[in-house]
């Protein structure tokens, strides 16, 4: 791979022994693993990984060809790039490919028992009910000893949450251990990307983790423009970068009222269950639906925006006194930081390793914003965003982000309607420009953290497209923050992590 | 700061929304989905598009254009995303439908303008769900299952907790165990892996049952309707009561969805079965 001159440095293609050294070299030097993917190649699999080098995005690519038995096998990334570990598991699940020497390849997405065939994104179409889900099958046992047991929670969880199955391993009430199975809720989304056009796609790329569509959205036409070279108009940039705010600032709120029910204030959820309920209608103000979907276009906005940009503002600073006037009655609740303090720590070692993105990533010292490190859209036209100062890595530390990130998203908004002005915003899809054939590469920093859509084009409409969320790759992480901590730790560092199991399970 | 929340709780006055008592201006506004506004007669004729230009513009294939006699065209509710394209496309054909009192009582009921036996037949549903429920009209409890969600229809069933719809003054809760729940809340496309779970919470739950498909995705399945990782909604699934479309269904949809299931839609806002106003 040649330096990549920009962000949309295109993939090189080496043979599969090079391909491995050539990632464990770069991770080795100091690349950062965005992702590892595979795309279906008829005689074998394309596999191709995301590496991020002095923060831009590059891609590295090798075709493994099928064996004898129709398997395509390679040396697995995972012992020396840690980072690898569930990609290589998702890997084996939707495109077959063995990684061998892997330390761990149960199903992560799909349990496909033994013989069903894998989906092989990038391939042909699968007939609905194709790949069947093999029957219901316990999750693994790590830690035994007297009176261990396992606890399994969910996957239908107690209240009103995404399917997801964490299985406590426990004498008791320490949790030694925990392993996180997602795949109940494998919806197949990365079949639904294909045979669409782009701008179709775009609305599926908003439903691969519904509560970021907006950063989805933006990846994801990041990619196209990046591919066709497609200039974004100034004024759609500011609103996409008022659509991504708002997201940012409706995630946060959530996940500050999960911490407050977790600790059983009930005014602070009300609180700030309102709060965010004026954001996502804020959102609906400004483009007519809750989760600002179906305006972000590839060039720009899909359609026309009529902004009372002095209203807005007006709202959203009413709006950001009460949420640091309430932020600040958090701070004072000392029974409410006490759970928080010390719970669920992620080691900054961990997180330079794993390369850890967004919140997460940032309250352990390892700031990946994509804002910061490859600015786009109004983001390039506005102040730059500040880092937050919270380090500590504990659940504190990644509320205490939020919180921070919820007051400069207020200025950030104010700044982008500012300079938007009073005027219709005109439409600016770009619907006559043909995008060429290639690899595009799409980031955008979700409420998340950093979202990479890596899209592959052939005759006009996507053979693939690697949707890569925050939340799939920081999920991980779940299994390392547990020192000490008990059940009712729980529900504190769940909400601490704020992911969205969709954009997981895939 | 002592105390520091002991008088916060009143700070901003009532937030709750008066609705089903008074109508809500949020509610009265929402654009939830789209009507046909001039679906027939066409002047001047030919005007009307296509089936194949309809199927180029809506992405899940919920406009139909219908020959027999005169050409009609309609929408299905059950599987519009709400994306907006057939309005940009065609404004003399679709508008946006103010209002976020979609639910439905039957899946033919989606499908609007409809046909008159279909309004004869959810007339006839609704007299069999109103007798089944009569023991549910003054409090229910609602178990919650995500079988495949995009994550968005979990936000906006959980901020009917909240002090701007605060259900629990209706005498409407939530509740962990299936064996106390009274109504079924099903939201995604019916994933694979969520097929047995669903099907065991069900199972667990006391009848009488009232079961809500909530949401696009968990009526017809929406934008990922077809493949391996949907059931194309739930409806195959479990027995659902209540179809309440959006993508994802707003607060306000699924609260008019539970009381349409508890016949207790107020009667200035009939339920939207399909007559377009």
């Amino acid at each position: 791979m040649t330096t990549p001159a920009r962000t949309d440095a295109r993939e090189v293609v080496l043979d599969v022994a090079g391909w491995g050294d050539d990632v464990r070299g770069r991770a080795a030097a100091g690349a950062r693993l965005v992702g590892v993917y595979g795309s279906d190649r008829g005689d074998g699999c394309r596999l191709t990984a995301v590496l991020a080098e002095q923060d831009r995005l590059g891609a590295l690519s090798t075709i493994v060809p099928a064996g004898t038995d129709g398997v395509a096998r390679y040396r697995s990334l995972s012992p020396e790039v840690p980072a690898a570990f569930w990609y290589e598991r998702a890997l084996h699940d939707l495109s077959g490919v063995v990684p061998e020497g892997h330390p761990r390849l149960d199903p992560l997405l799909l349990d496909r028992g033994g013989s069903t065939p894998a989906p092989r994104p990038g391939g042909p179409a699968v007939a609905s009910g194709g790949t069947p889900m093999a029957g219901e099958r316990p999750g693994p046992v790590d830690v035994v000893g007297h009176g261990m047991f396992t606890l399994p929670l969910g996957p239908v969880r107690s209240g009103v949450f995404e399917s997801i199955e964490l299985l406590l391993e426990t004498p008791g009430e320490d949790i030694p251990h925990v392993n996180v199975r997602p795949h109940y809720k494998h919806r197949g989304v990365a079949k639904q990307f294909e045979g669409r056009a782009p701008r179709d796609a775009v609305l599926v790329a908003e439903r691969v983790e519904g509560i970021s569509s907006v950063a989805h959205a933006l990846a994801f036409c990041h990619a196209v423009e990046d591919l066709a070279g497609i200039e974004v108009p100034r004024h759609a940039r500011l609103v996409r970068v008022v659509l991504a705010e708002l997201e940012r600032m409706a995630n946060h709120l959530d996940v500050t009222m999960r911490l407050a029910d977790a600790a059983g204030l009930a005014v602070a959820v009300s609180r700030f269950g309102w709060h965010k309920e004026r954001v996502l209608r804020l959102t609906s103000s400004v483009c007519g639906n809750r989760f600002g979907r179906a305006t972000v276009g590839i060039g720009g906005l899909c359609r026309g925006l009529d902004l009372d940009t002095r209203s807005l503002a007006e709202e959203l600073r009413a709006l950001g006194s009460r949420i640091r006037s309430d932020i600040r009655a958090l701070e004072a609740s000392a029974s409410f930081l006490d759970r928080l303090r010390g719970t669920g720590p992620l080691a900054h070692e961990r997180a330079v390793q794993h390369g850890a993105v967004g919140p997460i990533g940032r309250a352990s010292a390892v700031d990946n914003d994509v804002r910061r490190m490859r600015p786009y859209d109004g983001y390039r036209d506005l102040p730059p965003v500040p880092a937050p100062h919270a380090w500590s890595g504990d659940v504190l530390a990644r509320s205490r982000v939020r919180w921070e990130e919820l007051m400069t998203s207020v200025a950030t908004l104010l700044d982008a309607l500012d300079t938007l002005g009073r005027a219709p915003v005109p439409a600016s899809e770009a619907t006559d420009t043909r995008v060429p054939d290639g690899l595009g590469l799409g980031s955008a920093e979700s409420a998340q953290g950093e979202v990479v859509h890596a899209l592959e084009l052939s005759g006009g409409i996507v053979r693939r497209c690697f949707a890569r969320s925050a939340s799939f790759h920081d999920l991980v992480l779940f299994h390392d923050v547990f020192t000490g901590d008990v059940f009712t730790d729980l529900p504190f560092i769940e909400a601490s992590f704020g992911l969205g199991y969709a954009g997981v399970a895939m | 700061m002592p105390l520091p929340w002991a008088l916060r709780g009143l700070l901003n006055g009532t937030l709750t929304t008066r609705y089903p008592g008074r109508s809500d201006p949020y509610l009265d506004g929402f654009a939830a989905t789209v009507e046909v506004v001039g679906g027939r007669d066409p002047d001047p004729p030919g005007v009307l598009p296509t089936q194949e230009a309809l199927d180029a513009v809506c992405p899940t294939g919920a406009l139909h254009r219908s020959e027999s006699g005169d050409p009609v065209v309609t929408v299905d509710r059950g599987a519009c995303i709400a994306c907006g394209r057939c309005v940009l496309a065609y404004p003399e054909v679709f508008a946006w439908r103010r209002g976020a009192d979609v639910a439905a009582l039957t899946r033919g009921a989606l499908v609007v303008p409809s046909a008159d036996d279909t309004e004869e037949a959810v007339a006839a549903v609704r007299r069999a769900l109103a007798d089944r429920v009569r023991g549910l009209r003054r409090s229910v409890h609602i178990r919650h299952v995500d079988a495949g969600s995009d994550g968005s229809d979990e936000w906006e069933v959980q901020a009917l907790l909240n002090p701007v719809y605060d259900v629990n003054r209706l005498g409407i809760f939530f509740t962990a165990s299936p064996r106390h729940a009274d109504i079924l809340l099903v939201t995604g496309v019916g994933a694979p892996g969520m097929r047995a779970p669903l099907h065991r919470t069900r199972e667990a739950m006391p009848d009488p049952v009232v079961v809500v498909a909530v949401g696009t995705d968990a009526v017809s399945g929406g934008l990922f309707r077809h493949g391996y990782g949907s059931s194309g909604g739930v409806g195959d699934l479990v027995d659902v009561d209540v179809w309440v479309p959006g993508s994802p269904a707003s607060p306000f949809s699924i609260l008019h969805g539970l009381l349409l299931a508890l016949d207790r839609v107020p009667a200035e806002r009939a339920p939207a079965d399909g007559s377009d106003r």
